[in-house]
């Protein structure tokens, strides 16, 4: 690219009027380079969203895709479903238990992981496969250790004497909802550990020595100065992984088919048995549409959480 | 109150860095004993291994006479204060003061008394409320002190505890610093490169370089009788002026140095012949630059000139300067170090 | 503790080794429970892959040994009898793809966003961290419309124009963290040294974010070979599938699962992915933080 040599950094181009120097005008190009991205999200996301809200407004379904308003039937119909409630208070309770699980276990990796231990690169290794590996797939190797005849985890439990028999995880309500959070909560961990260790390498070396010196042992320490001076990245740690779970549909989808009959169903799940394979756009939409107004308090609270690791 | 003393003390870190080597110090009771060297000379890594932060590659630390080794930093009765401070920022100025008292299983109110004691000491007892960054850089000094007080300590531990602060503050700082140590009589080890707040402050110095502790003794004894040319050329400003004469350096200060006439130099002074190219007049003294004929090799020196000397010294000319006897040192060439007098 | 006291001293100095070496056990238990629990599956899933039938379906076996020699037929079937192949081109030609478009659209956004001082320039950065929270599971109702009007159903190019609409919105954010900590003055004197603005963009600011596109990259790649949701909603031939749908709908045979195959699937696919995240995973760290910090 060559372009003519800008008098001095900063004003060289506003006072230009015509095409010169151009490419040095902070307006014209903020507005250039910005535009793309924003017009490629606009028009796949924003006009979807939109496009969504219309649809959970009408009665449009894949058969017969024109459309008529019909007001907020669709959400009284969603709402007056079993299933759906179900699903509902499924997703919550997944993602309540599943985060109340990795805050912990994440918490206690990423203290782990930021220590020197031998096989040190072996073990990160390891650890991460959970979150690296394409959740389907994860999934995969979950349902075949939770088979119905074949797990191994029943097989220890027999020759323990624990169990005859199997378990059947996945056809059991309460044991397929049990598997289903530790999923999430086996795949989520080391993300939120990876962001916390983020956290933990952030305090200055000193901080940590001072403590020492103070005469803290571990126990204080962790609980005086890491967890305070770390608790908004473990906020935002827990708020991303809040996010994964609460509109995740690979693991149900894999793992149970929101089985044993709907009762592992979730709001991502439910919306895709319905919208796309029962082919009711509008309810689809509906339902999809429940996960907005949760999905905006995580939102706020993160940009909150964010703020104040600035501030620290 | 206690003695610290390290042997041998080595630390290498991986990559073959030798930052401390074969180290041998001890304290006297109470003293206020200060590292001086230049960046990267080992200061740090050697109060760290002192306060048990940093485990020794060899050598040993003791304190109280009993070796430290496997003790971890809490069991030393060490207080420390780092450079940057490392004030705990989530907390007011209160709970950094009081967090070592709680880790001591102190009562809430005894711990309350005594930081107050420590912070009204440090005068900051009207800043208790206040987070660190609420806190100027002075401020935040105080704090960390009282941080490190307040449990009265066997020994103090000083990183370049001044350096954050602007050069004013580092004045008043200085003095505040010192008569503070003198009162509670605690035994410090201070680490600083500068020289003027080593000269100032310690009872002793310890000179180092690359690692290597190249002199002790109070500021007087260093800074008149340095053990070799580095110690020589690191402390005072301008620096000692070398001059090699075969295979001996010949060295004096530059306020030794001084045109024949104006101080009675003694019978065996040293007389030569000054060809100045500069002077620089900075107002309480002159600086007169240029290079000394017929002592050794020609070299670059300088003379310092206090303002009540008002001879006129012309440049681009030579002049008779004299240096008295007992002004001037003998460096070997091979190793720097210092060798009995010659004569000249 | 007196530190004269020679006999408490020693008492000290033990009371110290025994708490280390407690800390060292609880540190290694603690290591050893977490790389179980996590490899747990992939270990029985690798076991799994080079099982005879004869062996895997027998419910009197010890699953966790080889009762019968292992043997590579599962896997041969994976790679050659199998769409396998397929999904792991398709995978790999979106995952490049949705890189390219990524970096394309995020590295000049965040650099008008992080540098050149628009009034809009903080709103518009909270707008797009709001876009990354409206998740695909919200909008893959009314996409499928989107896909069906541009003619993209059942194909792998719905995948590659969607997928940016999720990575583009996080590149952004970490990009603009990136070019926040490179020193105003750098790009100063380029401009002064002759180049224009975006001259002082391409040429010296890019190269130097460079870890943060390491980043992207890595994050873009890995959200394609993960993404479902799309995936399952809008491609449903078998040769345009990517490997996270593709492996758990088409590996079957009726209600039988091809187990070895799968579990073989798996692994080979979680270990690659997880070695380079592996690698950069410093970096990543640096620019998750760095994007966060300073968006
Ligand atoms: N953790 C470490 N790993 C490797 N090298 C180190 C480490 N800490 C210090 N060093 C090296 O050891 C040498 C001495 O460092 P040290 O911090 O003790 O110097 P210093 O005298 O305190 O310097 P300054 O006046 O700049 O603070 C330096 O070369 C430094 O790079
Ligand atoms: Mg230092």
């Amino acid at each position: 690219m060559s372009t003519p040599p800008a008098t001095a950094a900063g004003t060289a181009g506003t006072a230009e009027p015509g095409g010169r120097y151009l490419l040095d005008r902070k307006g014209f190009l903020a507005r250039v380079m910005l535009l793309p991205a924003v017009v490629y999200i606009v028009a796949l996301v924003a006009v979807p969203f939109f496009l969504a809200i219309a649809y959970s407004l009408s009665d449009v379904t894949v058969g017969d895709p024109s459309f008529d308003f019909v007001g907020l039937r669709n959400f009284a119909t969603v709402v007056g479903d079993p299933t759906f409630r179900r699903a509902l208070l499924n997703t919550v309770l997944i993602t309540v238990v599943a985060m109340a699980l990795v805050v912990v276990l994440a918490k206690v990796l990423a203290l782990v992981l930021v220590q020197d231990f031998r096989g040190k690169w072996v073990v990160r290794l390891l650890v991460l496969l959970p979150w690296t590996t394409p959740t389907s797939l994860a999934t995969i190797a979950w349902v075949w250790l939770l088979d119905s005849l074949f797990s191994p985890i029943d097989w220890v439990l027999r020759q323990l004497g624990l169990l005859e028999g199997n378990l059947y995880w996945l056809g059991n309500e309460g044991l397929a909802m049990t598997s289903v959070i530790a999923v999430q909560t086996w795949r989520i961990v080391p993300l939120a550990a990876v962001i916390i260790m983020a956290g933990l390498s952030a305090i200055p070396s000193d901080i940590n020595d001072a403590a020492k010196v103070d005469g803290a042992g571990f126990w204080r320490t962790l609980f005086e100065i890491t967890i305070p001076m770390t608790l908004p990245v473990i906020a935002v740690a827990t708020l991303f992984g809040a996010i994964v779970v609460f509109t995740d549909m690979a693991v149900v989808f894999v793992l149970t088919r929101g089985g044993p009959v709907d009762a592992t169903q979730v709001l991502s799940s439910w919306a895709f048995f319905r919208g796309i394979q029962g082919g009711d756009l509008a309810q689809g939409a509906a339902i999809a549409l429940f996960l907005f107004p949760v999905l905006l308090v995580f939102a706020v609270l993160i940009l909150r959480s964010a703020k104040r690791m600035e501030v620290m | 109150m206690a003695i610290v003393e390290v042997r041998a003390l080595t630390k290498h870190f991986d990559g073959d860095v030798h930052a401390v080597e074969a180290v041998d110090l001890a304290t006297t009771d109470g003293e206020f004993l200060v590292l001086l060297g230049p960046s990267g000379c080992g200061k740090t890594t050697l109060l760290r291994m002192i306060a048990g932060l940093e485990e020794p590659t060899a050598g040993d630390v003791l304190i109280g006479g009993n070796s430290m080794a496997g003790l971890p930093p809490r069991a030393r009765r060490i207080a420390m204060v780092f450079q940057s401070y490392a004030l705990y920022p989530h907390k007011t100025v209160l709970q950094n003061i009081v967090f070592p008292l709680k880790a001591a299983g102190m009562a809430p109110d005894e711990r309350r008394r005594q930081a107050q004691w420590a912070a009204d000491l440090l005068g900051i007892g009207h800043l208790l409320d206040r987070k660190p960054r609420h806190l100027s850089g002075g401020e935040r000094q105080r704090a960390a002190l009282a941080r490190a007080l307040v449990r009265e300590p066997s020994v103090f531990l000083l990183d370049e505890p001044l350096s954050n602060l602007d050069a004013k503050l580092r004045a008043t700082a200085r003095d505040d610093l010192k008569l503070f140590q003198r009162r509670v009589g605690t035994t410090t080890v201070y680490v600083t490169h500068d020289q003027v707040e080593a000269m100032g402050m310690g009872d002793r110095i310890v000179v180092m370089d690359k690692g290597r502790v190249r002199q002790v003794g109070t500021p007087g004894d260093v800074y008149r009788h340095p053990a070799d040319t580095f110690v020589a050329t690191f402390l005072g400003s301008p620096p000692m002026n070398l001059v090699r004469r075969d295979d001996v350096v010949v060295g004096f200060r530059p306020e030794s140095f001084l045109p024949k006439g104006v101080a009675d130099a003694g019978a065996e002074a040293l007389t030569v012949s000054f060809h100045v190219h500069r002077v620089e007049y900075l107002g309480s003294e002159r600086h007169v630059i240029g290079t000394v004929e017929g002592l050794g090799e020609e070299t670059r020196v300088i003379a310092m000139l206090p303002a009540t000397v008002s001879v006129d010294v012309p440049v681009e000319r030579s002049h008779e300067f004299v240096v008295a006897a007992g002004d001037l040192r003998f460096f070997d060439v091979g190793s720097g170090l210092r060798t009995e007098r010659q004569r000249l | 503790m007196d530190l004269s006291d020679t006999t408490e001293v020693e008492v000290a100095r033990r009371a110290a080794r025994r708490r280390r070496t407690g800390a060292r056990v609880a540190l290694y238990g603690l290591v050893l429970a977490f790389t179980g629990m996590a490899a747990f599956p992939f270990v029985w899933a690798t076991i799994t892959a080079f099982k005879r039938n004869q062996d895997l379906y027998n419910r009197a076996n010890n699953p966790f040994v080889f009762n019968l020699d292992p043997t590579l037929e599962h896997v041969d079937l994976l790679l050659s009898g199998t769409a396998f192949p397929t999904f792991a081109r398709n995978t790999l030609l979106v995952g490049v793809l949705v890189v390219a478009i990524t970096l394309a659209l995020s590295l000049p956004a965040a650099y008008s966003l992080a540098r050149l001082d628009m009034p809009w320039g903080g709103a518009m950065g909270i707008a797009i961290f709001f876009v990354y929270l409206i998740p695909p599971s919200l909008l893959f109702i009314s996409l499928s419309r989107v896909v069906a009007t541009l003619r993209l159903q059942d194909s792998v190019w719905a995948l590659v124009v969607l997928y940016p609409t999720i990575t583009v919105p996080v590149s952004v954010w970490l990009l603009m963290g990136f070019f926040k900590t490179i020193p105003r003055e750098i790009e100063e004197q380029a401009t002064i040294d002759g180049y224009s603005r975006f001259g002082a963009f391409a040429r010296i600011l890019v190269p130097l974010a460079f870890p943060g596109i390491v980043a992207v990259v890595v994050f873009a790649f890995t959200l394609s070979a993960s993404e479902f949701i799309y995936a399952l909603a809008f491609v449903a031939r078998t040769s345009e599938k990517t490997i996270s749908i593709g492996v758990p709908t088409e590996l079957v045979r009726g209600d039988v699962f091809f187990w070895q195959s799968l579990q073989a699937a798996t692994v080979m696919v979680a270990v690659p992915i997880a070695l380079v995240f592996n690698l950069f995973l410093e970096r990543f760290i640096t620019g998750f933080t760095m994007g966060a910090v300073k968006g």
